[in-house]
């Protein structure tokens, strides 16, 4: 130490001594001039004389004032980071693992989690020469996101997957980063599963009964397993905690994509190979206990449809990754959104999301579950508990079935007066199919909207309004590779017939209104999730200058607003009760009537529950992001969710939690939903 | 701080003649303030100075005061500015820029034998599982008592032992394993980390297994055919399986790739006490359980293609006596890892050794690697099959001449050392024949009363339970042979060995189809068990030779009051001739710095060469010798040619053979046998029924 200071005081006695010379060289060159040539001939020590009799004559400059400021504030920093760390730790509420370990709760079932979308760390085990030296480090999560602003065109490619396989492009391998620190944490201090894993820990979890089911997830769920053998992974795991752990069952928590995923995965272990697990019928009545659904997005967010047509996607792991800054910044030269789009359009994950069932569960043009939502909810719910307050219903309901409308006045009127919607396709996907301009002109970014004539572009603007169903076949006609690609691994629909053998390919497997729940009649599903966040159900767009976004015409027109004070619609966004990302509607269905009892998609009546978690904010700062919130991620930190993760990890039944917990209309809208059961 | 400032005052001591007077006072009261020499005492004169500084509009034509506390704000200030200079500078280096350099300075580096070999066209094939050793694998805390507060799931061995500075006794408290269980303490739950970052890097910087890593990689190795068996390496083999169920995971893992990739076997690369441990493994697979994994007789033939063990210390090394015996295991990892000057500094208050030792007294796993085989391997009295050894052999080597190896070896026959001796109470004691030597029997020694006074209390080590008669007893016995190390060890430790007789045996089985060597307790003794029955299997043991490692010890008696250890090794012990076989009070052979060549290379050599009894199904065995070359220049690292115990990790031959088995390649293709030292030879002089 002392060495390193004597350094610096040495190089800071050599500067100073060249300003001083410097400034001399302005008044007197004849004096500088002799001064250099004694220097030659001085001794050492005349020499350090000299110095010193030009630092003594030194003013107090400019840079010294910075300095002085600098240390000034690093001192005071230092000094109130000290006094910060000893006072005695702000009394913080007592976590409910301690608690429940003092009720005389142990570890009983293995606990397996299933990370969802964006939260999983990936890390990086062959790249180009750009990426060299980041040999199996994070280029997702965990980390600082560094490399985006060192490299950020190198990190968009290695990030990126190949357009037309949806696997690897030559010559890059990133992979999912295993073990519990996938998605403890996503970046430095912002926790996903760290709060959980830590209270199971207290009840005496560790890595032999805890196992983070980590993959890529931004393949497509078959392909985790034609690439990786990720669930031929999952499946050994299970079954070795389910032996070491003396035949205790597994509950299984998974997050939100991870809901769909570990869907996925109860089919594919019972499918026969090749293109199932080969674990027969029973498996998941002989392993599983329970599945814990975190903020299920069971029936896809309408948010991956803005993602995909707009790049605008507001998902909060993503924003709070890239900084909402980065986003509209001009780093890689006006294009940001553009690559942005680019990339996450080859993450076939991200289809997986797409609103399910269609007309039926989303609703038409004129009605939708969740007609007469009042939109103050959230406001009424923290602040006064008196309903008279404004709590009157809009004259006007919203269309929440149209998704995706073109105008505000599109997505208010009423259906007739719409414009050519009986048959909505023909216009336009005859121009799509015209040949396209080729874009040449310095188009580095290359989205699939270039190839799209813009033209057909307008045309599918004239159309006016979307509806779930509708919303695919526009899709398919602005972004027909990437559709393509998906399509051969996601399914949108809903079944009519379930014993159809075409329902036994892997495509329908993630779909819940196309897939049979296992036969394990003595499993629980549980839908945990946060309610009273607005949340986004759909969009008003409008097309964009061509100038300045030349690959992205589309874009949400943040300027249409209610203009009443309750009313749904914000920045161009009708917002519906939910977590933040996932509406209730398709977290809370499936639990509250498609599963409920013995239906179709539940033949053997596995035991179904609804726990729902009202958001209430952090009462100030330093609870950081709140023990009761139930934000999409912070509902992870929940200490009520946390409980009861808890109480059926040692053993508890959905009954002994107390059954379902709904504070949302989610049982009316259910109501209003017809579909066959 | 305080000779700037000196020199600050000498300046302000000759002020240019052109300075106003003011100035010159205002100096002079500047040096009076620096006389008083009070940064931080002398209040006043700071507060003043702050004020001053405050109105420096107003004050700047008369030149504010340059005031004690203003200089070292403005030193933190440029130290401060400086540092973020240079990191935002080492930020926006490109990262191959310290190749850049290096190349710069030493002409282009070879190639790493991975980017050579996916040059040739080699790829993945067998997927790979690696077995850490002793000390390299990283501990995590899952539970702790109230002092261990925050560290949840931090590493507390491995990575940057911040805490060992920050809370030491904490430390040693929850590193330490129960002295009557072997397992966790009430209260404390300390797990292995598991997954590649377990061992991949010792320390930030210190690869372990991260350069081999980072070569499978390149000819297309990743997560899903690559796997390593972290386990927690302080306990007893067999505990790790009941307390963390380690052995079935890694049994499970290792039929989960070998299933995922199309049938292919798995190569199982293990290092150092790994290689112990992995022998454990394989007989408990095959074994019924309970006690074993139920695999059936044939699981290693159809799971295991080849086992490549990197520095295999397969009948113990002799440091482990030292270690269990006096602390004082010079071992690479945990010397480094707790950095050379903190076991002598005052951290523990004095008592650094006692901690270390009473920590390390409950780690049953370095009962394992006590020297096995008795005074059959590793000589007796008279005798050791390294008889002869030249110990100047590294010098010669490098002058790549044997002149003078006559002369040398003359010397030799006279004196030669007795590595016999493992242990010896004074050097004279080492050199003398045995007849010459009065032993006394310590075994029916009484020991003494209880010396131990209540100050030393804290600090328990089973010696205050011997008392003084017990440490004469030991002491007159003088000379201790691998046979009598045991007795020697279960005299002054019997707790710890009764706990280590349950898990660990040291023996040579004379009928090996005896029922009794069913029990776990032999699985890690290769002279206690039978190679599985799987014909097909290759095993190779690679390690680097020409270091001089340790074999035998003096000792002599520890001259501080009773807190402390009674033994120490004599240091001043050496043979102060040509030969260098004394040094320091360690007898040294040749071996990579930790495993004696003995130890590493006689199984393969011989006892498993062929069809014997120990290998009843002839697998075919392979030496594998790294001559060891020091790095040329300080900026090669750690060199790749090193043939140290776990700088050979980074080797790059061994690297080499390493993929080339994994890409497909058999013992015979990758040349079979290459022998740098005298193990056939030695191996021939131990007389052992095959």
């Amino acid at each position: 130490m002392a060495l390193i200071l004597r350094f610096r005081k040495l190089c800071f006695f050599e500067q100073a001594k060249c300003w001083s010379r410097d400034e001399k060289a302005l008044d007197s060159p004849k004096n500088d001039r002799k001064t250099a040539a004694g220097d030659d001939s001085a001794s050492p020590e005349e020499k350090k004389q000299r110095k010193k009799k030009e630092k003594s004559s030194r003013e107090w400059r400019c840079i010294d004032s910075c300095c002085w400021m600098i240390g000034c504030l690093c001192t005071a920093w230092w000094l109130l980071l000290f006094v910060y760390h000893c006072l005695p730790g702000l009394q913080a509420p007592e976590p409910p693992g301690a608690r429940l370990k003092r009720d005389g709760l142990a570890a009983l079932h293995p606990v397996v989690l299933v990370p969802g979308i964006v939260t999983g760390g990936l890390e990086l085990w062959e790249g180009r020469p750009c990426s060299h030296g980041l040999f199996r480090q994070r280029l997702w999560g965990g980390g600082s996101f560094t490399e985006i602003f060192k490299r950020p065109m190198c990190w968009l490619e290695h990030l990126s997957l190949d357009n037309e396989t949806g696997l690897d492009p030559p010559g890059i391998r990133v992979r999912a980063v295993p073990g519990l620190v996938a998605a403890d944490y996503f970046a430095p201090g912002y926790f996903v599963w760290a709060i959980l894993i830590e209270n199971l820990a207290r009840i005496g979890y560790e890595e032999k009964n805890m196992y983070m089911a980590a993959y890529d997830w931004r393949l497509s769920f078959q392909n985790t397993e034609v690439r990786d053998k990720t669930l031929s992974r999952l499946k050994s795991k299970i079954e070795l905690m389910y032996v070491t752990n003396g035949f205790k069952k597994v509950v299984v928590v998974p997050h939100s994509m991870g809901v769909i995923y570990f869907l996925h995965f109860m089919k594919w272990v019972e499918a026969p190979p090749p293109m199932g697990g080969g674990g027969g019928t029973g498996w998941c009545a002989k392993h599983l206990k329970s599945v814990m659904n975190i903020g299920p997005a069971f029936l896809g967010v309408p948010k991956a449809v803005s993602n995909m047509l707009s790049a605008e996607s507001k998902d909060v792991a993503f924003i709070r990754a890239m900084a909402p800054g980065l986003l509209d910044s001009e780093m890689l030269g006006l294009q940001t959104l553009e690559h942005v789009m680019r990339v996450s359009r080859t993450w076939d994950s991200i289809i997986s999301l797409f609103p399910k069932g269609g007309e039926a569960i989303w609703g038409n043009l004129d009605h939708c579950p969740e007609e007469d939502h009042r939109c103050d909810t959230a406001t009424r719910a923290e602040g006064n508990s008196s309903d008279g307050g404004h709590g009157f219903r809009l004259p006007e309901s919203t269309n929440y079935g149209r998704i995706v409308s073109f105008g505000k006045k599109a997505s208010q009127l009423h259906s007739s007066e719409l414009s050519t919607l009986s048959s909505p396709l023909s216009p336009f996907t005859a121009a799509a199919v015209a040949p396209s301009p080729t874009p040449t002109l310095g188009n580095k970014v290359w989205t699939e909207y270039d190839e799209v004539n813009r033209a057909s572009i307008l045309g599918a603007s004239d159309n006016k309004a979307y509806t779930a169903d509708t919303l695919l076949d526009l899709l398919r006609s602005i972004a027909p590779k990437m559709m393509k690609r998906a399509e051969a691994h996601f399914s949108h629909g809903i079944a009519d017939n379930l014993d159809d053998p075409k329902y036994d390919h892997y495509k329908h497997w993630s779909n819940p209104l196309e897939t049979k729940l296992p036969n394990a009649p003595e499993m629980e599903i549980y839908c945990l999730y946060g309610v009273g966040i607005p949340t986004e159900r759909s969009y008003v767009y409008k097309l964009s200058s061509p100038r300045k976004h030349r690959s992205i015409p589309l874009r949400i027109d943040t300027s249409a607003n209610g203009g009443r004070t309750g009313s749904c619609l914000k920045g161009g966004v009708y917002f519906v009760d939910g977590d933040e990302s996932v509406p209730v509607l398709s977290a809370g269905f499936m639990c509250a009537k498609g599963w409920q009892g013995k239906t179709r998609f539940n033949p053997s009546g596995i035991a179904t529950y609804v726990r729902e978690y009202r958001h209430k904010m952090p009462a100030n700062l330093l609870e950081g992001r709140g023990v009761e919130s139930g934000g999409h991620v912070d509902i992870m930190g929940n200490f009520g969710l946390i409980e009861d993760v808890l109480r059926v990890a040692a053993g508890a039944s959905g009954a002994e939690l107390g059954g379902d917990r709904v504070f949302s209309e989610i049982r009316k809208m259910s109501k209003r939903i017809s579909i066959e059961l | 701080m305080a000779a700037m400032r000196r020199r600050k005052g000498a300046g302000g001591r000759r002020p240019e003649n052109s300075e106003p007077r003011l100035d010159e006072s205002k100096e002079k009261h500047y040096i009076e303030s620096e006389k008083s020499n009070s940064c931080s005492t002398n209040l006043n004169a700071d507060v003043n100075s702050i004020v001053l500084s405050n109105s420096y509009p107003a004050a700047k034509k008369q030149r504010p005061k340059w005031g004690c506390a203003d200089t070292c704000c403005w030193f933190v200030g440029c130290v401060c500015s400086m540092w973020w200079l240079l990191l935002f500078v080492y930020n926006a280096m490109p990262a191959s820029f310290p190749q850049y350099v290096t190349e710069a300075i030493t002409g282009p580096l070879p190639d790493p034998p991975g980017v050579k070999l996916a040059k040739d066209g080699l790829k993945a094939k067998h997927p790979v599982v690696f077995v850490p050793g002793i000390v390299t694998g990283g501990l995590e805390l899952w539970e702790g008592h109230a002092c261990a507060e925050g560290l949840f799931r931090k590493r507390l061995w491995g990575g940057t032992f911040g805490e060992v500075y920050k809370r030491p006794l904490c430390w040693v408290e929850h590193m330490s394993l129960d002295n009557e269980t072997g397992l966790d303490p009430p209260g404390i739950k300390i797990r292995p980390v598991s997954g590649l970052v377990a061992a991949d890097y010792f320390a930030p910087g210190y690869f372990v297994w991260a350069v081999l890593i980072a070569n499978l990689a390149r000819i297309g190795y990743e997560d899903k055919n690559m796997y390593m068996a972290a386990y927690d390496w302080r306990l007893s083999f067999q505990n790790t399986e009941i307390r963390d169920q380690t052995l079935s995971r890694i049994k499970s893992n290792i039929e989960l790739m070998v299933a995922t990739s199309g049938g292919k076997k798995v190569v199982v690369v293990p290092h150092s006490m790994g290689v112990l441990y992995f022998l454990h493994f394989m007989k408990w697979v095959e074994a019924p359980p309970p006690m074993g994994g139920g695999g059936g007789p044939n699981w290693c033939a159809d799971h295991i293609k080849a086992v490549m063990n990197i520095g295999g210390p397969f009948l113990g090394v002799p440091k482990a006596v030292s270690g269990l015996f006096s602390a004082e295991a010079k071992d690479i990892a945990i010397a480094r890892a707790i950095a050379p000057g903190v076991l002598d500094m005052d951290v523990f208050g004095f008592q650094t050794m006692q901690h270390v030792m009473r920590m390390t007294r409950t780690w049953d796993s370095t009962m394992s690697m006590i020297p096995k085989g008795g005074e059959t391997i590793w000589g007796g009295l008279d005798w050791s099959p390294e008889e002869g050894h030249v110990c100047s052999l590294k010098k010669r080597s490098s002058n790549g001449q044997p002149t003078g190896h006559n002369t040398t070896q003359k010397l030799d026959k006279s004196i030669h050392a007795k590595y016999g001796r493992i242990i010896a109470f004074g050097k004279d004691v080492g050199d003398f024949h045995s007849s010459d030597i009065e032993r006394i029997d310590f075994r029916g020694a009484i020991k003494g009363s209880n010396l131990a006074n209540t100050t030393c209390r804290d600090v328990w080590t089973e010696y205050h339970d011997m008392g003084i008669g017990g440490v004469k007893a030991v002491a007159d016995y003088k000379v201790y042979t691998a046979d009598s190390i045991l007795d020697l060890l279960q005299f002054v430790a019997p707790k710890m060995m009764t706990r280590g007789g349950a898990h660990f045996s040291y023996g040579i089985a004379d009928d090996l189809d005896d029922e009794k060597y069913n029990h776990y307790k032999y699985w890690s003794n290769p002279l206690e068990t039978k190679l599985p029955n799987a014909p097909d299997m290759e095993i190779f043991s690679m390690y680097g030779v020409g270091i001089p490692t340790e074999r035998a010890y003096v000792y002599k008696f520890s001259p501080a009051a009773e807190c402390f250890i009674p033994f120490q090794i004599d240091t001043s012990a050496d043979s102060g001739e040509d030969s260098h076989c004394l040094k320091g009070g360690v007898y040294l052979v040749n071996g990579d710095e930790t495993v004696p060549v003995l130890s590493a290379g006689y199984m393969p050599a011989k006892a498993w060469r062929g069809k014997t009894r120990f290998n009843p199904s002839g697998i075919r065995t392979f030496i594998r010798e790294y001559d060891h070359s020091p790095p040329a220049t300080l900026l090669e690292g750690r060199g790749t040619q090193s043939g140290a115990h776990v700088d050979i990790m980074g080797n790059f031959a061994l690297i080499e053979d390493i993929i080339r088995v994994a890409a497909g390649a058999t013992g015979e293709e990758i040349g079979g046998d290459q022998v740098h030292s005298d193990i056939f030879k030695w191996s021939e002089r131990i007389k052992l029924k095959l």
